[in-house]
């Protein structure tokens, strides 16, 4: 899986979870570029995310990703589907 | 809307929740608003987002509150000024598992352990006592199995064991909840259904306080859901059975009924015969049972009256046997039953008919049967929770045997040439009296589920019932109507409040419509003018509140009861020079 078809899909995800169109994610995205990411929805989202790769994130992971860019590259290290 | 049905899509659902809200908001459905606190015992957010979504689709709009983490104790008991402000309509205490502080401990006597329950069955119960100030509903969740047994199968039984205190303690909570302090929210068997390897999810837990797997989450919304709209008169009344390949293998026109698999022979006539009987245990409950089948009458009732089977051709209120379209048959049968499009389950193996009835009459529910798989026909059905009683009168008992004999008088006064004569022939006689304790179920259960006839379309659970039955400002009334074919149980319930010295305003006016046309709520009119001028009222209100269903009473108070019109919906009667009108029921009253 090559990083541009994870981006592509992970756009998916946000634009679902958040129900916004608009939403284009770059590494450097952050919980603060989109206003209803808050704490619960940060849950829904790592659940839709794994979800949708096929994969589960380990306890240590979700607290310390700082941005898109890092869950990209555990995605595409561990991703499955 | 068929993704909030089971069975769901349960991640789609976690995904889309906003896009889902969306549309449901915008779908213009007429909706009842009710407040529900939620008193978690785990992060409830996600649960609660889940639960709008469905209780949407059921045609009821929840406003929420939401406990703090893990304070449903403090906030039920101690109270909490937010909450207390709120004033819910409902109280959902949502714990699990997780809130016992109950680990299997070998090291406890049997007296200690005995007493470790006790003391947590006495905080729950403390809970449900202090809960009691909103005097509405409460939603209790039991609790589901543990994540893991310290002492292996020696865990469900041994009072030192985690294990045992759920059972005890779910045994304990249904107790309860059979004396009426709280509804049941069934969590164990939801965690059963779902797997118990899958619903306990520890790093959801740890992370975020998950009492479950996230997948699990809308499990848990949809089974409260169920109780919810069951609770607010939401359910459906009726299911609309097709017969070949439905209710017996074969086709009864072509192959003969002595070729029908249905019986014990082979394990697919078992099937069929699980499956009648789960219908006709349905009736017990009060779901109305029809047919509407394919086929000449004659093979229609040569099918049902099949030795081997388990249903009988008077266990259908209707039963619509012809080659018209299904959608048009079904719409007879509600019309001819009093009921709404609304009120229909209908269920066909048929994917072709299936897709007709759903397109043409799109708020009747068609659960998809998989005609290759009758086996799993009452799983279908069962787990759609249309018919999910929260209590069961005995009026539901016999509420199929009520809807039979309503379409036979329908059949009768078709053929009567005057009316009059009709009802007279009927014998009919009417106990009318104040609220009594023993018909507060089935007093709430009306009023909380009829929709035509019914001039406010106001709410009120057994407890608030309670309440007007012992207010010194209150009037109240329950009708009960019986005739020559039988008993047709309490089908009317007036609530009228003292404004004051010498008015009445008529809060509620409702009457169940499988008595419609019987004069029935002429004489609910009479004993009340009679109760009313006895506590010297001189002038009685009524007013009419429009909804999408309740059309047919728009115009009861002036052109049946005779009261002036002095505004837009209100209305008025002068006690003094009322005519009682009362022709055709014997009354009784208090």
């Amino acid at each position: 899986m090559n990083e541009k078809e994870i981006y592509k899909r992970l756009t998916e995800v946000f634009r679902d979870v958040f129900d916004d169109d608009s939403i284009t994610l770059t590494p450097q995205t952050t919980a603060d570029d989109i206003d209803e990411w808050d704490s619960i929805e940060h849950i829904n989202l790592i659940g839709a995310v794994e979800d949708e790769f096929g994969l589960r994130f380990k306890m240590g992971e979700v607290s310390g990703m700082k941005n898109v860019g890092e869950m990209v590259s555990i995605i595409s290290a561990r991703g499955r589907k | 809307m068929k993704e909030l049905e089971y069975p769901f899509d349960a991640q789609y659902i976690l995904k889309k929740r906003r896009a889902l809200k969306r549309q449901l908001s915008e779908d213009g459905t007429e909706r009842i608003k009710k407040r529900i606190a939620v008193l978690g015992g785990s992060t409830t957010d996600d649960i609660v987002s889940a639960a709008e979504l469905f209780l949407l689709n059921n045609g009821i709009e929840p406003e929420f509150w939401q406990s703090e983490y893990n304070k449903y104790w403090e906030d039920g008991v101690f109270g909490n000024d937010e909450l207390e402000e709120f004033a819910p309509d409902l109280v959902w205490v949502c714990t699990s598992q997780a809130n016992l502080r109950l680990r299997s401990d070998p090291a406890l006597t049997a007296e200690e352990a005995q007493q470790r329950l006790d003391a947590e069955l006495s905080r729950f119960e403390q809970l449900w006592e202090k809960l009691k100030r909103f005097g509405c509903p409460i939603v209790q969740n039991n609790f589901d199995a543990p994540f893991y047994a310290l002492m292996g199968s020696m865990d469900s039984w041994d009072i030192r064991g985690a294990g045992y205190a759920v059972n005890y303690l779910d045994l304990e909570f249904a107790r309860h909840a059979q004396k009426g302090d709280i509804l049941l929210l069934d969590l164990a068997g939801t965690a059963a259904e779902y797997g118990l390897e899958r619903w306990h999810d520890r790093s959801y837990w740890y992370m975020y306080k998950y009492m479950c797997a996230r997948e699990a989450v809308p499990s848990v919304a949809y089974k409260f859901s169920l109780i919810v709209k069951s609770l607010y008169g939401r359910n459906k009344k009726l299911l609309a059975l097709d017969l070949d390949n439905t209710m017996w293998g074969g086709i009864v026109g072509d192959d003969g009924v002595d070729a029908l698999e249905i019986g014990q022979e082979t394990g697919t006539a078992q099937s069929y015969y699980e499956f009648q009987q789960y219908v006709k245990d349905l009736s017990k409950l009060g779901v109305v049972l029809t047919v509407c089948s394919k086929n000449e009458e004659e093979n229609a009732l040569a099918g049902l009256s099949h030795p081997e089977g388990a249903v009988r051709p008077e266990d259908f209120a209707l039963i619509k046997a012809n080659w018209e379209p299904k959608d048009r048959n079904l719409l007879e049968t509600v019309q001819q039953l009093d009921l709404l499009p609304s009120a229909i389950v209908f269920a066909d193996d048929n994917p072709a008919e299936r897709a007709i009835v759903g397109r043409t009459i799109p708020e009747a529910a068609v659960p998809e049967l998989d005609g290759e798989r009758p086996e799993s026909y009452i799983q279908t059905i069962s787990r759609g929770g249309w018919f999910e009683p929260v209590a069961i009168s005995a009026d539901d008992l016999s509420r199929n045997e009520m809807y039979r004999r309503n379409a036979k008088r329908a059949e009768l006064a078709a053929n009567a040439g005057d009316y009059g004569e009709y009802l007279t022939s009927l014998e009919m006689k009417a106990e009318i009296c104040g609220f009594r304790d023993i018909y507060l179920k089935r007093i709430s259960q009306l009023t909380n589920k009829s929709n035509q006839f019914n001039l406010t379309t106001r709410r009120f659970t057994a407890e608030q019932m309670e309440g007007f039955m012992t207010s010194d400002s209150h009037i109240t009334l329950y009708g009960k109507l019986t005739d020559n074919c039988g008993d047709n149980g309490v089908v009317s319930v007036v609530v009228g409040e003292i404004k004051d010295a010498d008015t009445l305003e008529i809060t509620l006016w409702l009457m169940s419509c499988r008595v419609l046309k019987r004069e029935m709520e002429l004489a609910m009119l009479d004993v009340l003018v009679r109760k009313a001028k006895a506590r010297g009222i001189k002038k009685i209100v009524g007013v009419y509140l429009p909804t999408a269903k309740n059309k047919m009473v728009s115009r009861l108070y002036p052109d049946v009861f005779g009261f002036a019109e002095v505004g837009e919906g209100i209305f008025e009667l002068d006690a003094e020079s009322y005519e009682f009108k009362t022709k055709y029921i014997d009354i009784t009253e208090d």
